[in-house]
């Protein structure tokens, strides 16, 4: 799950990181309110999306008035944001976050993930903040230092201070670092983060270290122990298709492509994926079934690759193991009949009770595209939808 | 004869009288030698009763003094499933397989970290795999046994039914399988496509390897290395995910492309310079298997 920078850095406060003192705002005056009551001379006012690279697109703007704090939370308020990470149309804008400004000396990189060759967690730690770190790994490996964390030891105080050296932390704001580090690795451990980012962790004027970013992505697997991060969750950050999915326990992507695919398995959905590119198709979408698929659960899957409007064509693979291939293929003729399926629709079934399947499929007097090998209905959804488009 | 399990395993099953538990103990041991296989279940609250007729113990640890268990297979609900992976450890199983899908990666981090240290011998294989079948002696695992078939060719994948599609691919063309081998799709696990095909290698009765990959991690790029120095037998493979798109997590917790690392491209590459014939087309696995068999 992501969450905002706002919310991250209300997390980071709890475990004691600095950062600097700013409020989320929903509307302008809010802005406007939240500016007064900081005081000071300089404010930035900063887009709340859950994608990067919001400052180049225009989503981050300082103001040394009250009047620019509203002019610029007019502009960035409502409008589509577009960085390298969100879709071609970009994200609206819905949520701010205004900050005192704060006086940068140097720019630096820290960022913690788990390493999957270790099994430990991972700080990267890097003099080059405020650039995309994927970018710094390319150009300038060197300047990336890592250090894997003991769990049972937590981040030792002689690796956080050595860690800070080598990106550059003066003497003189060596504990302040070290402080901030450690309680970074707190905050990523107990909040079952997969990713927490600082970028840029700034130094200022006065050798203060001070966490002027936050990105924190936390484990789906461990929301079940942190009611208080669930609450953090913004349903408008996400794709709709993929939240009405996971309402029926589907596991959905939307992607580009023409393509509908269903699968039971998430290896195979991909195999699924690649097989329809491998014949010169596009998927529209990544959809696993799960094992248990009931005539209900294959409906609302319908209904769901159903709702993107580029789909030409529906291929449903399904290797029947636990999950019998008549029980599926009862499902998919009741979804094909409640959804009133205007597309091609191609079924491979294979495995457990596999004639039965295919024997209901056919009975149904639906003009199904029935096949028992994947490449087979690969090749035969391509076909389909290039005979829709003709 | 096989890598890890074979008809003379004796299983313990963790989480032996919830419904999932319940199941997959029934089916496994109708499967092949598997009722003199599945010898113990635990549950602390139910110890002294039995589910048909398995007699169930309140813990790993008293189920192995009883009946001899070595092996454990787990299917405990996600929070309590690492704890559950610990006791198999604890009581020093041979082989601890868990199925559970959900357990938090920390809980695996922590877990992993304690194995180490206390340097615990036991091998995990898992968590959020399908388990292990060694064909017509025993199956562990939530796979549809049906589809096997006893043979010399062994397969590993992080997938679920990706396994049973190359399974199914190789019985139809009348090839059988020593042991196919489901490490499982999360991030954090235990064993790995490398220390499968080491066994794989050292096991007199395999002849070839099926290797099955996806996005995420470096695991294949790891075995690839291996094999190419090490792997008398041949290996063929595929990764499923060449359309994935980046930073999105597909289904499995360990499969999404972070920072541009852990591509199906850039695995397809690493196996195909190390000498492993590789595939875009999941539907010829088997074909391929078939190809370097002599």
């Amino acid at each position: 799950m992501k969450i905002h920078e706002y919310q991250g850095k209300e997390l980071f406060r709890k475990f004691g990181l600095v950062t600097p003192r700013g409020f989320p705002c929903f509307s302008v005056d809010e802005a406007v309110e939240v500016a007064k009551k900081l005081a000071g001379s300089v404010w930035v006012v900063k887009a709340q999306i859950h994608a990067g690279g919001r400052g180049k697109g225009g989503g981050v703007k300082v103001a040394k008035t009250l009047a620019e704090v509203k002019q610029h939370a007019e502009s960035i308020l409502g409008m589509q944001l577009v960085t390298h990470q969100t879709a071609p149309g970009g994200q609206k804008v819905r949520r701010l976050l205004v900050e005192e400004g704060a006086d940068i000396k140097k720019e630096l990189y820290v960022g913690m993930v788990v390493d999957r060759v270790t099994q430990r967690a991972c700080l990267m730690a890097s003099s080059e903040g405020g650039m995309d770190i994927e970018e710094v790994a390319a150009k300038t490996p060197g300047k990336i230092h890592k250090v894997f964390i003991d769990p049972t030891a937590g981040l030792t105080d002689a690796d956080a201070e050595d860690v800070s050296r080598k990106i550059g932390v003066p003497a003189q704001a060596l504990k302040e670092s070290r402080e901030l580090l450690k309680a970074l690795y707190r905050c990523f451990d107990e909040t079952d983060a997969s990713l927490a980012e600082i970028n840029p962790l700034i130094l200022t004027g006065q050798d203060r270290v001070i966490a002027l970013d936050s990105k924190l992505n936390l484990d789906d697997n461990a929301l079940f122990r942190h009611p208080d991060i669930v609450a953090m969750r913004d349903l408008d950050e996400e794709d709709p298709l993929e939240i009405e999915a996971s309402k029926y326990d589907l596991s959905y992507i939307s992607l580009d492509g023409s393509i509908g695919c269903m699968v039971n398995g998430a290896g195979l959905a991909m195999a699924t994926m690649d097989t329809i590119k491998l014949f010169g198709g596009e998927p529209a979408n990544f959809l696993d079934v799960g094992g248990g698929a009931t005539a209900e659960k294959v409906t609302a899957a319908f209904k769901i690759m159903l709702s993107n409007p580029k789909v030409k064509c529906i291929l449903v693979n399904i290797f029947g193991g636990i999950m019998k291939c008549d029980t599926i293929a009862a499902g998919v003729v009741t979804a094909a009949r409640e959804v009133k399926l205007s597309v091609p629709l191609v079924v491979r079934m294979k495995g457990t009770n596999e004639d039965l399947g295919k024997k209901i499929l056919a009975d149904s007097g639906l003009p199904i595209i029935s096949t028992g090998n994947m490449g087979e209905a690969g090749q035969k959804a391509v076909a389909a939808v290039k005979g829709v488009k003709s | 004869m096989s890598i890890l399990i074979n008809k003379n395993t004796k299983v313990v099953t963790q989480g032996i009288t919830g419904k999932t538990g319940q199941f997959h103990t029934q089916t496994s041991r109708a499967y092949a030698n598997g009722k003199n296989c599945y010898v113990a279940g635990v549950n602390p609250k139910k110890a002294g009763e039995n589910f048909e007729g398995i007699p169930i113990f309140a813990s790993v640890k008293e189920g192995k003094s009883k009946t001899g268990v070595n092996v454990s297979v787990i299917y405990v609900p996600p929070p309590f499933a690492a704890a559950a992976i610990w006791e198999a450890v604890e009581a020093d199983l041979d082989l601890a397989i868990c199925i559970t899908e959900g357990i938090p990666v920390r809980d695996m981090v922590h877990l992993r970290e304690r194995m180490k240290k206390e340097k615990r011998r036991t091998l995990v294989l898992g968590p959020n795999c399908p388990g292990v079948i060694t064909p017509e002696e025993i199956k562990i695992g939530i796979m549809p046994g049906h589809i096997h078939l006893k043979g010399r060719v062994g397969v590993v994948s992080r997938s679920g039914t990706l396994t049973y599609e190359a399974v199914g691919q190789l019985t139809e063309l009348g090839i059988g399988q020593s042991t196919a081998v489901g490490i499982g799709g999360d991030p954090v696990n235990g064993l790995k496509h490398v220390d499968i095909l080491k066994m794989f290698n050292d096991d007199p009765d395999t002849d070839a390897v099926i290797m099955i990959g996806e996005i995420g991690g470096s695991d294949e790029e790891t075995a690839a290395q291996w094999v190419k120095g090490n792997m008398k037998k041949p290996v063929v493979g595929f990764i499923a995910g060449v359309t994935a798109p980046p930073g999105k997590r597909m289904g499995h917790a360990g499969a999404i492309i972070s920072g541009g690392k852990g591509t199906a491209q850039e695995k397809l590459a690493v196996m195909e310079a190390c000498g492993i014939k590789v595939t875009k087309n999941p539907a010829e696995m088997g074909k391929l298997l078939k190809s370097v068999l002599k």
